[in-house]
C-alpha cells in the first residue's frame, strides 16, 4: 500500500534534485529554468498528497494557482534570457560575472 | 472554506485593490495612445491614479479588523498604514524617476505600469490572511520587479542583474512554497487564524515536521528581505538595475516584506515563537555584521546603500525576534522611517546622474557642498538619519528596537547592536566627508525640476521633523501592534 509518506519522500527527492541541479549546473541557464520548474512540481506533489490525506480540496486549488504562476514565471524568465542573450551572446551561467555578489 | 456567500460588502472592503486593478487597465490602454514625446502624460495618469487610490483607501477603511472572501483577505489597521505608505512611496519613486528616465531615453510606459502592478502585489500581501493570498501577492510583486530590472534592454549589467534576481527569487519562492506545503500538511489549513488555532489546540503539532516547513518558510522570507546568508542578489540588483528601479525596489517592497513576516510568523505561527526566534536570531545577527562591515569596503554608492539595507534589515528582524508587541511595533516604526530615508538617498543619487552618465560612485559626491549646497544638506540629513544620529528619526528607530530587545532580556544583543551602529556610522559619515571636505572633480550643479525639488526637500526634512516629533507615529505603531 502506498501511503502519504511515500508521496512526501518522492516530493522531497524531486525538491533536492532540483536544488542540486541549480547548484551543480554551471553551463546553461535554460537548465536552471527547468530545475526551477521541477522545484515547483515537487511542491505540487506535496500539496496534492496532503490534500488527499486531509480530504480537503484547498491544497488542490493551491496547485492550480502554482501551475498558473509557474507559467507566468517561465515567460518572464525566458524573456529576460532573450534580453541577456542579445546583449552578451551567451547564456552560460559562469559568464554572469560582471556583478560580484 | 465553503458555506460562505460572498456579499457586496466584501467588495467594498477590498475596494482599494479592485480600484487599482481597474486603474492599471486604464494606464495600460491610455499608454498605447501616447507617443514618445508625450510620454510624460503616462506619468501624470499614473500619479492621478495613485491619488485616487489614496482617496479610496481612506474612504473604504473599515473601523475594525474585517476578514472577507471566506477568510482569505483581511483589512485591519496594519494593512491600512502599510498600504497608505506603499502608495505614497510608489508615487515618490515615480516623481524622482521621471526626469532621469526621460534624459536616458528609457522613458517607457512600462516603468509606471510595472510599478503599479507591483504595488497591487504589495497591497495583496499586506491584506493577505491566507498563505495562498500571500503567495499570489508575492509573485505579482516579484514578477513585475524582475521585468523592471531588465527595463533597459540594451544594458548588459541590467540584464545580468535581472537574471540573477529572477533565479534567486524563483528559488526563494520555491522554498517558501515547499515550507507552506508542510505547514498546510501539518495543520490542514492555509488561513493564518486557523493555523494558529490548530497549533494551539494540539501542542503535539509543535514538533519536527512543522519545524521543517517553518525552516523553508524562513529561508523564503530571508531571501525576500535580503537577509544574510540569503542576500547575494541584493547588492548586485541594486548596482545592476537603473537607479529609478533600484529606488523602487529599495522602498515600498520592504514594507510588503514586513507584512509577509508579521502575517506568517506572528499571526499564523505565533505559538512556535521559540522555534522561529532561534532561526531569525541567526540571520538577523549575520545581517547586522555582514551588512555593516562589507558596506565599509564599497566604492559604489548603490552597492553601499544595498549593504546598508542588509544591516537595517538585521535591526528589523531583531525587533521581530523579541516576539513582543513592543518589538513588533518597533519593527514597523523602523521599517517605515528607514524607507523614508532610503527614498530620499536614492532620489539624490538619481539627481547626481546626467544624460549618458550614471553617478554610481562615492567620489561623485565630492564637493557637492559647494556645487549644490541645498541638496548636500538634504543628503546630510538622510545620512545622519541612517547612521542613527540624534535628533534624526533613525536614532529613535534604533532606540526603540534596542529598548525592545533589552526589555525582552537580551542585554548582550543590545550591546552588539550599539557597536555595529557605531561601525556603520563610519560609511555614512564618509559620504558627508566627501560632500563637504573634498575638492569637486567636476563642477556640475544638480538639476531638478521644481516639483521634484519640493518633494525631495519635503522627503529629507521629514527625516528631521519625525526625529524631533516621533511621538505620534510611534504611538500609532504601538496602537496597531503593541
Amino acid at each position: 500500500m502506498i501511503g502519504l509518506e511515500h508521496y512526501l519522500t518522492l516530493a522531497a527527492m524531486l525538491f533536492v534534485l532540483s536544488i542540486a541541479g541549480i547548484i551543480v549546473n554551471r553551463r546553461n541557464l535554460i537548465l536552471l529554468l527547468m530545475c526551477i520548474e521541477l522545484m515547483l512540481l515537487a511542491v505540487n506533489f506535496n500539496f496534492v498528497a496532503f490534500s488527499r490525506f486531509h480530504g480537503d480540496e484547498t491544497g488542490q486549488v493551491f496547485v492550480f494557482f502554482i501551475l498558473t504562476v509557474a507559467a507566468a514565471e517561465s515567460a518572464i524568465g525566458l524573456a529576460i534570457l532573450v534580453v541577456l542573450f542579445r546583449n552578451k551572446r551567451s547564456i552560460a551561467v559562469q559568464e554572469l560575472n560582471t556583478l560580484k555578489g | 472554506m465553503t458555506g460562505h456567500v460572498m456579499n457586496l460588502m466584501d467588495y467594498l472592503v477590498a475596494a482599494p485593490e479592485i480600484t487599482l486593478l481597474g486603474l492599471i487597465c486604464v494606464v495600460l490602454i491610455a499608454d498605447l495612445f501616447i507617443d514618445n514625446e508625450h510620454r510624460v502624460r503616462t506619468f501624470w495618469i499614473s500619479m492621478l491614479s495613485l491619488a485616487l487610490l489614496l482617496a479610496v483607501l481612506g474612504w473604504s477603511a473599515p473601523d475594525a479588523r474585517t476578514v472577507i472572501f471566506s477568510g482569505s483577505y483581511v483589512s485591519d489597521p496594519l494593512s491600512q498604514i502599510l498600504k497608505v505608505a506603499a502608495v505614497i512611496f510608489v508615487a515618490i519613486t515615480f516623481m524622482y524617476s521621471r526626469d532621469y528616465l526621460r534624459a536616458n531615453d528609457i522613458h517607457k510606459g512600462e516603468f509606471y505600469l510595472l510599478g503599479l502592478i507591483g504595488l497591487l502585489g504589495m497591497m495583496i500581501m499586506m491584506s493577505a490572511n491566507s498563505l495562498l493570498t500571500m503567495y499570489l501577492g508575492l509573485e505579482t510583486l516579484a514578477l513585475s520587479q524582475y521585468a523592471l530590472v531588465a527595463i533597459d534592454r540594451n544594458n548588459v549589467t541590467s540584464a545580468e542583474a535581472a537574471m540573477k534576481y529572477f533565479i534567486l527569487g524563483a528559488i526563494a519562492s520555491g522554498s517558501l512554497l515547499y515550507g507552506i506545503s508542510w505547514i498546510y500538511g501539518m495543520t490542514g489549513s492555509l488561513q493564518f487564524h486557523e493555523i494558529a488555532a490548530a497549533v494551539s489546540a494540539d501542542p503535539s503539532l509543535n514538533d519536527l515536521p512543522l519545524w521543517f516547513g517553518l525552516a523553508f518558510v524562513i529561508v523564503g522570507i530571508g531571501f525576500k528581505f535580503g537577509a544574510v546568508p540569503f542576500h547575494m542578489w541584493l547588492p548586485d540588483v541594486y548596482q545592476g538595475a537603473r537607479t529609478p528601479v533600484t529606488l523602487y525596489i529599495a522602498t515600498a517592497p520592504k514594507l510588503a516584506a514586513l507584512a509577509l513576516i508579521l502575517r506568517i510568523l506572528v499571526d499564523g505561527l505565533g505559538a512556535l515563537h521559540e522555534t522561529w526566534a532561534a532561526m531569525i536570531l541567526v540571520i538577523a545577527v549575520l545581517s547586522l555584521l555582514v551588512g555593516n562591515f562589507v558596506a565599509i569596503a564599497q566604492t559604489n554608492i548603490k552597492r553601499m546603500l544595498g549593504y546598508s539595507t542588509i544591516g537595517h534589515v538585521g535591526f528589523v528582524l531583531l525587533a521581530i525576534f523579541c516576539g513582543t508587541g513592543q518589538g513588533n511595533a518597533a519593527a514597523l516604526f523602523y521599517m517605515l522611517t528607514y524607507v523614508i530615508a532610503a527614498a530620499g538617498a536614492f532620489g539624490i543619487v538619481i539627481l547626481l546622474s546626467r544624460r549618458g552618465y550614471d553617478a554610481e560612485f562615492l567620489s561623485d559626491f565630492k564637493g557637492l557642498g559647494t556645487r549644490s549646497p541645498w541638496f548636500a544638506l538634504m543628503m546630510m540629513f538622510l545620512m545622519f538619519s541612517m547612521a542613527g544620529v540624534p535628533p534624526f528619526v533613525g536614532f529613535f528607530a534604533k532606540l526603540n528596537v534596542i529598548s525592545a530587545v533589552i526589555d525582552s532580556g537580551y542585554t548582550g544583543l543590545a550591546v552588539l547592536m550599539l557597536l555595529v551602529t557605531v561601525i556603520g556610522a563610519y560609511y555614512y559619515l564618509r559620504v558627508i566627508w566627501y560632500m563637504y571636505f573634498e575638492e569637486a572633480e567636476d563642477q556640475a550643479v544638480l538639476q531638478a525640476s521644481a516639483d521634484t525639488k519640493v518633494v525631495l526637500s519635503l522627503n529629507s526634512v521629514a527625516v528631521l521633523a519625525l526625529g524631533i516629533a516621533p511621538g505620534w507615529l510611534l504611538a500609532l505603531c504601538v496602537q496597531i501592534l503593541g
